[in-house]
């Protein structure tokens, strides 16, 4: 099938959902008020509350959720077939991320812009606060671990993007100095950073750095992933103006560039699908069973509990008026899922011209889909685009550079979030040392070092770390989405408003996510190999989670007693 | 055609201000604390010698006194001290 077809049928299909769906969910399920006086007006302070312009918030909100996760995810479930992955990225995508990054933003609205775990203190119980953190505190922790290894690893796999990556340090250094420093005007300094940036591609691809395979007993993956940390230790310590900022704006810049090269390389290109729409030997080549596992291996760019945290708390903070909920949450998880449906093609489209190919070389086993999961898509991308007239390897350090400066942020500032969960354990429970922001980094650093080398497979080594951690960091991500939805179907019930919307997808995320978490728990406590880091942390996520939806539950069923709404009056 | 480069100027400049805005509204309360945070420190290190911690460049310090009163009851404000915590200073 030609890739053409399935991109205007995704598309299309996004389309339909923000057209007709969201505009329901605005007009009949969360009743959005033009007249709602939002938490930027009655808080503003020039700092954290400030009415923002709609396109710019939705260019905020998208940019802070799209990372590398919705790369990654696709990249590894086309090993069932891109039937099943593209209609859960779809379907995901409108009926269950648009709903609830849309909810999650119009909730916390509606409460002040408070963060989803106070929320839940406020509409479920205040005992569910402190479990969110426990659950937010592990899921950073899985993402800096799996973040790390994949970096790792495309270092290795193309040592040309090394240059170009630690190149951006000062580039984005210098460009935070002109800005806040020299008082300088944004856009030249951003593209000369850009332009910086793709020179030094060039340069990368015709220098390519490599660390010797194995050193002092530790591979090159291991190195790269000690000095990945060490660099986020330093770099999460220094003032956000300076480096973070500067950093996530080249970023974003990179991704509307790969995400229009992708999209327009597909059209001049017109690539056929090789992969198979059901692979039916998937279970012999090692493959999990897709239900329930799909669900969690897909999280972000079909559904993805981040998303939450980031509505809540920060984007309901800015946000100008009630109505633009829609098109900044609805439309940011649309934004998402054009990335991950573009994963999809650059993986299924771009790696092979026939379908004993692209079995027979490149998804050859589950163990190669998921560990090459980022290079398969750097690959794939690279082939798309060279119709443009960028040569294939050139075109590869592009593409490994786009995904490691993802991954890279989003490490910076996972380890930024833990370090301030951490200090705030230190202020509850009054231990002073945990409130040094030195130690508590030195925490958080540790304990994602302490799973990256204690959680790797039996016998696989550091680098196929990653591979192990995914199904628990997706798991945990659907978790905290199903239950931010938990919070937003109690409080509709307290409105007297329709849950079906929301408690649908909630019940559904909830049972196949727990299915999915007994079934690797059952692996990895009592398999033939099993892996106590990981088993431990699984038991932890789900008693979490399993009370959250008893405190949930209990509030369902007190439904009766209404909330005083909020309202424009 | 002045209507054309007006329009085409006004574009630019919405264009500008969403560019701004997509830069420092993701951080705006981040590098705010933070500018605060140093303010603070500053602002500490400025009246030390008056909260009884030593301030071996009180010399230099003092000068800035005069400019930095309307700072000061921010500052002690912020701290949740309504007046002014020091002697001469209200």
């Amino acid at each position: 099938m030609p890739a053409i077809v399935i991109m205007v049928l995704g598309l299309g299909a996004f389309y339909l959902g923000w057209r007709f769906y969201s505009k329901f969910l605005a007009e009949k399920v969360y009743k959005l008020d033009p007249d709602f006086v939002t938490p930027a007006y009655e808080f503003e302070d020039g700092t954290d509350f400030v009415p923002t312009n709609k396109h710019v918030l939705w260019g905020h909100h998208f940019t802070s959720v799209a990372g590398a996760a919705p790369i990654i995810g696709p990249a590894i479930a086309v090993f069932w077939g891109w039937l099943p992955a593209l209609l859960w990225v779809v379907l995901g995508t409108i009926f269950f991320a648009g709903m609830h990054d849309f909810g999650t933003l119009w909730i916390s609205n509606r409460h002040k812009a408070r963060s989803m775990g106070l929320l839940s203190a406020d509409v479920v119980s205040r005992r569910t606060r402190s479990l969110f953190m426990i659950v937010i505190f592990l899921l950073l922790l899985m993402v800096n671990g799996v973040f790390a290894i994949v970096i790792a690893r495309l270092f290795v796999k193309f040592p040309g993007s090394v240059l170009p990556i630690w190149i951006e340090i000062p580039v984005a250094i210098t460009v935070g100095y002109i800005i806040y420093r020299r008082k300088g005007k944004l856009l030249w300094p951003s593209i000369g950073a850009l332009l910086t940036l793709y020179f030094f591609i060039w340069v990368g691809d015709k220098v390519p750095l490599a660390l010797p395979k194995m050193l002092g007993g530790i591979p090159d993956v291991g190195w790269w992933v000690i000095i990945l940390f060490a660099y986020t230790f330093i770099a999460s310590r220094l003032p956000v103006w300076l480096l973070l900022q500067p950093r996530d704006f080249i970023n974003s810049h990179e991704l509307f560039v790969a995400l229009g090269l992708l999209y327009i390389g597909i059209l001049i290109s017109n690539p056929h699908i090789a992969a198979p729409a059901f692979n039916h030997n998937a279970a012999a080549g090692g493959a999990p069973p897709l239900l329930p596992l799909l669900f969690i291996t897909i999280a972000c760019g079909a559904i993805s509990g981040w998303h939450g945290l980031v509505s809540s708390g920060t984007t309901a903070k800015q946000l100008d008026n009630e109505t633009h909920a829609r098109a900044v949450g609805y439309l940011g998880a649309v934004g998402e899922g054009l990335l991950a449906l573009g994963a999809i093609l650059a993986v299924t489209a771009g790696l092979a011209a026939t379908q004993s190919e692209w079995l027979g070389s490149v998804y050859t086993s589950w163990k190669a889909a998921s560990g090459g999961a980022a290079g398969n898509f750097v690959n794939g991308l690279a082939h798309l685009i060279t119709p443009l007239g960028i040569p294939h390897h050139l075109g590869a350090v592009f593409a490994a550079v786009v995904v490691v400066s993802f991954a890279g942020t989003t490490m910076d500032t996972g380890v930024r979030l833990q370090r301030y969960i951490v200090s705030e354990v230190g202020q509850i429970y009054n231990i002073k040392a945990l409130r040094s922001p030195t130690l508590a980094t030195l925490i958080a650093v540790g304990a994602c070092l302490a799973l990256v080398f204690g959680a790797h497979s039996p016998g696989g080594g550091v680098a196929t770390g990653a591979l192990v951690i995914w199904p628990l960091f997706g798991t945990t991500n659907q978790l905290l989405a199903a239950l931010s939805m938990v919070v937003v179907v109690v409080y509709l019930r307290k409105l007297k408003r329709k849950t079906w919307p929301v408690l649908v997808p909630m019940v559904f995320l909830s049972i196949v996510t727990v299915w999915a978490m007994l079934a690797n728990l059952g692996r990895w406590l009592f398999g033939d190999s099993p892996n106590y880091v990981l088993g431990v942390l699984g038991v932890i996520v789900l008693g979490a989670t399993a009370w959250m939806i008893l405190e949930a539950a209990t509030a369902f069923a007190k439904g009766g007693a209404p909330v005083t709404e909020e309202t424009s009056e | 055609m002045t209507d054309l480069f007006e329009r085409m100027y006004r574009g630019w400049r919405s264009f500008n201000r969403w560019y701004d805005g997509m830069f420092f509204a993701p951080y705006r309360s981040a590098v705010a604390r933070e500018r605060r945070d140093r303010e603070e420190l500053f602002l500490l290190m400025c009246f030390s010698d008056l909260l009884g911690i030593p301030n071996p460049v009180s010399y230099y310090t003092l000068e800035l006194l005069p400019t930095m009163l309307g700072r000061f009851h921010e500052w002690h404000k912020r701290q949740g001290i309504e007046r002014s915590p020091l002697e001469g200073f209200r």
